[in-house]
């Protein structure tokens, strides 16, 4: 039995980032996490899907070397390979963050927590035994969440013909064939990835775009492109049967009128994820959950048991890695009685999106200021009129700034793009310190630069653009 | 690098500050950050900050010494540094302060209290030898020091006579959006306090503005408003009667013609449900007080025509409920405020008044949490006291006196005789705005809370 000021359940993006801040802050703290320091992200979703997607991308690059002068022989592309670079460069992360939690002097408690009545915590360890904790301040929720299937549409995740990111993640090889089921982030990462290993793609989405929550423009844009690379796009479509097998699984879709059917080697599930909510004993020590099955917290991140607090993916979405992050950080802060702390920023959370061409956004879509009757302008600059964008080659995508029209406010930016999701950032600046259009055009952008699109963007929201 | 240290404004009515205690002596090593003195501003005790390191080299100002605000008070600088300069500098020029004290007072000024102190001081000074001519160029005394630029898209610049004190220069601020909607609206920046940031004013800042009519209460303690976003309070014109009752009753009885309201109520559910709650454990452990804040919150939430201010030639009906606690502390009575109480659960109102009781006690307010109250309560039944009358803090139309729960007997419509706990509430009801029937009609809704405590968690 120790005493911490904090304890953390779970030690992913949310948790070990507010045990840092803990730590900084002068409070003693400890994280219990039954897998591996850094969570969700580190080992099953951030950190390793995007070491594939830099191998795809780089598939890709080199299949176009001619045309830059680069002779190459036969490009051949090996998915173990990848995977297994992926997972060193997981696994590295990950000690990264033990080092992290060394340097800090941040206990790490390796076990399965559950909360054990008022500020206790009692861990099974890995080593068999059970431990109770007591926390002094409070006693912090972050056990992050789940990959989840489709059992309503027999689309349980057996591991082997149906699939999560978790097992796309560790497979040896790209199968000859996979049917992507939800084309959120997840589904649009995968689709490039097992696109340019050689994989026959089908990215099944029910909603009428993919990518349904960044805007109408930026959807369509990716969905043309990855039509030109051969990924099927099927949207507004429904799965009625799904026959799995051994070797294989057999989907009967309606998509509009028509009805398909569709044999596949492998189904990956990509519609959402579940909170961790289970388990915890959170039922016994009053923790109230939200209609969505979320951990409901107030402005301070506390639950409705006194001393319980939640951050990150458990806590309600967005399910991103840096919201968790942040809300660990704005918790720490309240622990230590820190007088002024900034509330996290919900509405300027940015979006990002790996598959190639790039997507990020922030701040509110075209549809949502329409739906809010906003008064907007909006600005677009494509990527082929850009210098740099030429130079490279990747001339798909746009940016795209939606102004208040009275006052120039930046409500809301999309990129589609090379490195949109870099990009995104000046924006992200923008909008937290409240710059108009017109700050953003005033600072003087380098030529020949990506971010220079941006600039030209904000231009054309003003009506002066200058490159096209 | 020679810093001097001047008496600061720690408050929005501070003037002249009393140094009460030097926390480092001369020759003691400062770093940035570190308390260097305590200074007692007209209500509370203050810590005056180190703006820069180095070592203290001199104390230009006694333990006990009082000086206006802007005055230097100590000089640090490196060891072997030579500061004769810079002391007869600051010993010469007595009054007039100098820019760098013209910055802070700009930053600290009336509406804008800073949410962190002002970083201006330590950036703005100079080794002596440069100082000299700089301070020749400067303007002579009295005349406002030259402003920096004024960012693009600034309102037209207000004057430094409406920022307070003649002393401008430094700038206001302000996010760029923020200064476009203030522009737009013709709201002066000056008069705009900002939750952002080292107080900078945002988007939210200006919206708060020009709902209220003005900028009035500092943003650090208010929180921002509902999400419907109506206004804060409504201000009701005089009628003809309501200005002969006003005028009448203040000749009769004094400035605030006061009349007293006296209720008791049945407080047997509420030491239940208290009792209850001690029992569920130490975190649920709340004060017969903190209840009734919260039943009287509640209650006012309701009777606008209580929660109101009497400003002369009108009535303001708060639509936020900031109630008031009376605490006595050694040297007297101080009335810290627990904002938004109407919207805050029963724990959180226990939490927030046993801090903000500990801190009075302390002397550790800061001007903005005993500011801005709409009602108060005043309370001496841990005193045994069973009934007072307390007296009407102005503008506000109201005051409760809370006596002690008391075990007595009751005689029951059959005739039966038990003995039920009892607490007796006063009143102080200002008839300029309350009268009798309105001050009782709230006395009702307030006992309805008290004796069924449910209907607090409703």
């Amino acid at each position: 039995m120790a005493t911490y000021d904090v304890i953390f359940l779970g030690g992913g993006p949310a948790g070990y980032v507010g045990a840092i801040r803990c730590a900084q802050l002068g409070l003693s703290t400890a994280v219990v996490e039954r897998e591996g320091l850094g969570g969700t992200c580190v080992l099953w979703g951030c950190i390793p899907a995007k070491a594939l997607l830099e191998s795809a991308a780089l598939a890709q690059r080199i299949r176009h070397a001619a045309d830059f002068g680069v002779t190459t022989g036969e490009v051949t592309t090996d998915y173990g390979v990848a995977m297994k670079r992926s997972r060193a460069v997981s696994q590295q992360n990950s000690k990264g963050v033990e080092f992290l939690f060394k340097k800090h002097k941040i206990t790490y408690i390796k076990g399965t927590g559950t909360l054990a009545g008022g500020k206790k915590v009692s861990v099974a360890t890995a080593a068999g035994a059970t431990e109770t904790h007591d926390a002094r301040k409070g006693v912090v929720v972050s056990t992050g969440s789940r990959v989840r299937g489709l059992p309503q549409v027999g689309l349980e995740i057996d591991k082997r013909t149906v699939i999560s990111s978790d097992e796309a993640l560790v497979l040896e090889k790209a199968p000859s064939s996979m049917a992507i089921v939800g084309a959120g982030a997840v589904g649009c990462e995968f689709a490039d990835v097992f696109n340019a290993f050689g994989t026959s793609v089908t990215l099944i989405e029910v909603l009428p775009t993919i990518l349904p929550l960044e805007d109408a423009e930026v959807a369509a844009e990716l969905t043309r492109s990855f039509k030109k690379r051969k990924i099927d796009v099927l949207t507004g479509a429904r799965i009625q049967s799904a026959k799995v097998k051994k070797n294989g699984v057999t989907l009967g879709l309606t998509a509009g009128n028509e009805k398909k059917e569709l044999q596949v080697d492998v189904v990956l599930v990509a519609a959402g994820r579940a909170p961790n909510v289970e388990g915890i004993g959170l039922e016994k020590a009053g923790v109230q959950l939200t209609e969505r099955g979320f951990i409901k917290v107030d402005e301070r991140l506390q639950t409705s048991a006194p001393g319980i607090y939640a951050i990150g993916d458990v806590a309600g979405p967005p399910m991103l890695a840096h919201k968790g992050s942040r809300e660990g950080v704005v918790l720490a802060e309240h622990l230590a009685g820190q007088s002024h702390v900034h509330p996290v920023n919900y509405g300027n959370i940015p979006n990002a999106t790996y598959c190639h061409p790039e997507v990020a956004s922030i701040g509110l879509t075209e549809q949502q200021c329409k739906e809010k009757k906003l008064e907007y302008k909006v600005g677009k600059f494509p990527f082929s009129a850009n210098g740099r964008a030429r130079t490279a080659g990747e001339t798909e995508g746009f940016v795209k700034i939606i102004r208040d029209t009275k006052y120039g406010e930046i409500l809301g930016a999309h990129i589609i793009g090379p490195h949109a999701t870099e990009l995104i950032h000046e924006l992200a600046v923008a909008r937290e310190n409240e710059f108009t259009v017109e700050e953003v055009d005033l600072a003087i952008h380098a030529h020949p630069t990506l971010a220079e699109a941006v600039a030209e963007a904000t231009l054309d929201s003003l009506g002066r653009v200058l490159h096209i | 690098m020679a810093i001097k240290v001047v008496m600061e404004a720690l408050s929005p009515t501070m003037e002249e500050g009393r140094l009460v205690k030097w926390h480092k002596q001369e020759g003691d090593e400062v770093a940035k950050g570190d308390v260097l003195a305590e200074v007692e501003t007209d209500k509370a005790i203050m810590e005056l900050v180190a703006r820069g390191s180095g070592v203290l080299r001199k104390q230009l100002l006694p333990e006990g010494g009082t000086t206006a605000v802007g005055t230097p008070v100590a000089v640090i600088a490196a060891r072997d540094e030579n500061i004769d300069a810079l002391l007869s500098d600051v010993q010469g020029a007595a009054a007039p302060p100098s820019q760098v004290v013209a910055e802070t007072r700009e930053e600290a000024g009336a509406n804008a209290i800073p949410e962190t102190p002002p970083q201006s001081q330590g950036e703005a000074s100079t080794p002596p030898q440069q100082k000299t001519p700089s301070r020749a160029a400067a303007p002579p005394s009295g005349a406002p020091p030259r402003s920096p630029e004024p960012s693009r898209g600034a309102p037209q610049a207000p004057s430094p006579a409406e920022r307070g004190g003649g002393n401008g220069g430094g700038r206001l601020r302000s996010s760029p959006l923020a200064r476009r909607l203030a522009s737009e609206q013709g709201l002066d920046l000056a008069r705009v306090s900002g939750s952002g940031p080292g107080g900078r004013i945002v988007k939210r800042d200006i919206q708060a503005a020009l709902e209220s009519g003005v900028a009035a209460a500092p943003a650090r303690r208010a929180p921002a408003a509902p999400a419907a976003g109506g206004p804060e309070f409504e201000d009701i014109p005089l009628t003809q009667i309501r200005k002969t009752i006003a005028r009448r009753l203040a000749e009769s009885i004094g400035p605030i013609p006061t009349f007293y309201l006296t209720a008791e109520f049945d407080v047997e559910r509420m030491a239940e449900m208290r009792a209850a709650m001690v029992e569920l454990g130490d975190e649920y452990r709340v004060s017969v007080n903190d209840i009734l804040l919260k039943a009287v919150a509640t209650a006012l939430a309701r009777h606008p025509e209580v929660n109101a201010h009497w400003l002369g030639d009108r009535i303001r009906q708060h639509h936020r409920v900031h109630v008031g606690m009376a605490v006595a502390i050694p040297q007297g009575l101080i009335t810290p405020v627990i904002f938004d109480a109407d919207r805050k659960g029963l724990l959180e109102i226990s939490a927030e008044a046993r801090a903000l009781a500990a801190r009075a006690r302390e002397r550790k307010l800061t001007p903005e949490e005993y500011t801005g109250a709409t009602f108060s309560v005043s309370n001496l039944g841990m005193l045994q006291i069973e009934q007072f009358t307390a007296i009407i803090n102005p503008p506000e139309v109201g005051i409760l006196a809370v006596g002690a729960m008391e075990p007595t007997p009751i005689v029951a419509a059959d005739g039966s005789v038990a003995v039920r706990r009892r607490l007796r509430v006063t009143m102080s009801c200002d008839h300029r705005a309350v009268d009798g029937a309105t001050g009782a009609r709230f006395l009702q809704t307030l006992r309805r809370m008290i004796e069924n405590p449910l209907l607090l968690v409703s």
